[in-house]
């Protein structure tokens, strides 16, 4: 299939008074023509520095890149006429109206100020903003300004948007105006590269799906293929006392494959949950300790988060 | 020619955001008047002082006021700018394929602009009190302001970019703004300096400036100051444009 965004160990060092950071420490990404790609990761683990230098607004520090079929290093131009990028503050000004942002952008574009107007017309419409577009941004609602935002990000049509944040700070209504948008554009041929720190979004809105912690990807396909390969269930559960003594007893048991302590409570990686259930009450109660809390439940992104990286994706999310 | 057409785009979008809002317009005229109110009637008896240079007090004073204008007006434009950069917009500008010399230029332009709007006024109400300059000069002063204005504008959108935040930006703009208008005898001539302070002020390339501006106004317009004034600020303000649009096509973080 043919690759939209293709990268090869591409970094970025910031250099600081104090110290130099490593924000992005050798990236691969593979992103096919035609996909929505989800970036997850927690706060600082590099996914606005990657989506920067893709969208040709930072200068890589190592690595190579094509996007949009263009040398990333070398055509910077020829990629901007094909991609759009929204950032994660938006991009329009509180002082003018939608409708004027999105004439100025298509004109930025290289479009006639007839086919700008036209094209505006129509994202508003599309974007349902007809009833602000002639107000300034500064008065729209949350998701009335994320939908300007957007539609900043599609005036020319672009074969590859570059989202980042999406949803971040938004109510859940216009969470999921938001993922309709991004689905449409998805049904209408538009490759979709987004990043997002919510599993819950990767999982549901994303094709495939890239995890990212501390500058490097540790996990990358399907939010399925993903999860499969974590385990068959995770048991969580929480004994009365010190957790580590139920952590030792069971960790060795041959049907846990893994486990480990998260919030107060032991996870464990299983095969099959119910069957592993009544052998771990059990043996608990021959070691007597007494159980206070026990769930049963299929491997989520976090679980897959949580056996690569050591932590929760859910404590790290601010 | 793209560079145009773009520069031409986004001169539009400032001078519109200017333009649509009453409270910038009307400071922008407001501004000359208050020099002139409060500035113009310390002018009368001043001017009577010894060693007070010839000419009418007006035509001593209204050319400094015209470089103070010029200069203090473009200053501050970059907290715009840095407000910008917080609400993303600039980052969205430059994903986009337009000239980043026109993302400087553009908004350069409008800032010249206003500010040779108001020293036309300046001057204009300046007339009925005894200011006379030859129309000729009034053209060639107007140049010569504007040059000063898109130099600093340039530099302030270089440095806003550089420092991205008010409390870094204010502090050097208003800092280094100060010394380069006082030691270019914009305020009083500097004839009446010390030797060492118009030392200083030789190597300041504003008092080129003021020279040639207070030439214009002895209808002296075939000075050789005032060509030197006027190459000086145009050789300045194409380095200054230079440095700018570098900015804003490499503008990091
Ligand atoms: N301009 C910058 N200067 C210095 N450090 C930076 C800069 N931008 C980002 N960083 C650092 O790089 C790391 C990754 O940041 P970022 O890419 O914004 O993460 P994310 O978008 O995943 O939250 C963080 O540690 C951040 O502090
Ligand atoms: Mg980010």
């Amino acid at each position: 299939m043919e690759e939209v965004i293709n990268t090869k160990g591409l970094r970025r060092v910031f250099k600081t008074r104090a110290r130099a950071v490593e924000a992005v420490a050798g990236v691969d990404l593979h992103v096919r023509a035609g996909e929505i790609f989800g970036f997850l990761g927690p706060n600082g683990a590099g996914k606005t520095t990657t989506l920067r230098m893709l969208a040709t607004l930072l200068p890589p520090s190592g690595g190579s890149a094509t996007v949009a079929g263009c040398n990333l290093l070398t055509q910077p131009d020829r990629i901007r006429e094909r991609i759009g990028y929204v950032g994660q503050a938006g991009g329009s000004d509180r002082e003018i109206t939608g409708r004027r942002e999105l004439e100025f952008q298509g004109r930025l574009y290289g479009q006639s100020s007839a086919a700008a107007r036209k094209r505006a017309a129509e994202l508003i419409t599309m974007l349902e903003l007809e009833a602000c577009a002639d107000r300034k941004s500064g008065t729209y609602s949350g998701g009335q300004k994320r939908r300007l935002d957007i539609g900043l990000g599609l005036v020319h049509d672009p074969q590859l948007l570059f989202l980042d944040e999406p949803t971040t700070g938004l109510d859940p209504q216009s969470r999921a105006r938001v993922w309709d948008e991004v689905r449409r554009m998805h049904d209408r041929g538009t490759t979709v590269f987004l990043t997002t720190h919510y599993l819950d979004e990767a999982d549901a809105l994303c094709d495939r799906v890239a995890i990212i912690d501390y500058g490097k990807i540790v996990a990358e396909g399907t939010p399925e293929e993903l999860k499969r390969a974590v385990a068959g269930d995770v048991v969580t559960l929480a004994v009365a006392g010190d957790q580590q003594r139920a952590l030792d007893l069971l960790e060795d048991q041959p049907f846990v494959r893994e486990a480990t302590l998260d919030e107060g409570s032991v996870l464990l990686y299983v095969d099959r949950g119910e069957v592993a259930m009544p052998a771990i009450l059990r043996l608990l109660d021959g070691a007597g300790l007494t159980l206070m809390t026990i769930g049963l439940h299929r491997p989520s992104l976090d679980d897959v988060f949580l056996r690569q990286t050591g932590r929760s994706l859910r404590e790290t999310a601010a | 020619m793209k560079l145009a057409r773009d520069t031409g785009l986004v001169f539009g979008r400032y001078f519109g955001l200017f333009i649509r809002n009453p409270a910038w317009v009307a400071l922008g005229v407001l501004q000359p008047v208050i020099y002139l109110v409060l500035f113009g009637p310390l002018l009368k008896s001043i001017s009577s002082v010894q060693g007070f240079p010839p000419g009418g007090a007006y035509n001593v004073f209204v050319p400094g006021l015209l470089v103070q204008l010029g200069m203090f007006g473009a200053a501050g434009v970059g907290f715009s700018l840095i407000a910008e950069l917080r609400a993303g917009v600039i980052e969205r500008l430059r994903v986009t394929p337009v000239s980043r010399v026109a993302l400087l230029l553009g908004r350069a332009l409008r800032d010249m602009l206003s500010i040779v709007v108001q020293s036309l006024i300046l001057i204009l109400l300046s007339l009925p009190f005894g200011l006379s300059i030859h129309p000729i000069g009034v053209v060639i002063t107007l140049g010569l302001i504007a040059l000063i204005g898109l130099m600093t504008a340039s530099i302030a959108y270089a440095l806003a970019l550089w420092a991205r935040d008010e409390n870094t930006y204010a502090p050097i703009i208003f800092t280094s703004t100060l010394p380069i208008l006082l030691l270019s005898g914009v305020l009083l001539p500097l004839g009446l300096a010390p030797q060492w302070l118009r030392n200083v002020a030789a190597l300041n390339p504003l008092s080129y400036a003021v020279d040639a501006a207070r030439a214009v106004f002895r209808d002296h317009l075939s000075d050789p100051s005032v060509t030197k004034g006027v190459a000086i600020m145009l050789v300045l303000s194409i380095v200054a444009i230079a440095i700018g649009a570098r900015s804003f096509g490499r503008a990091v973080a």
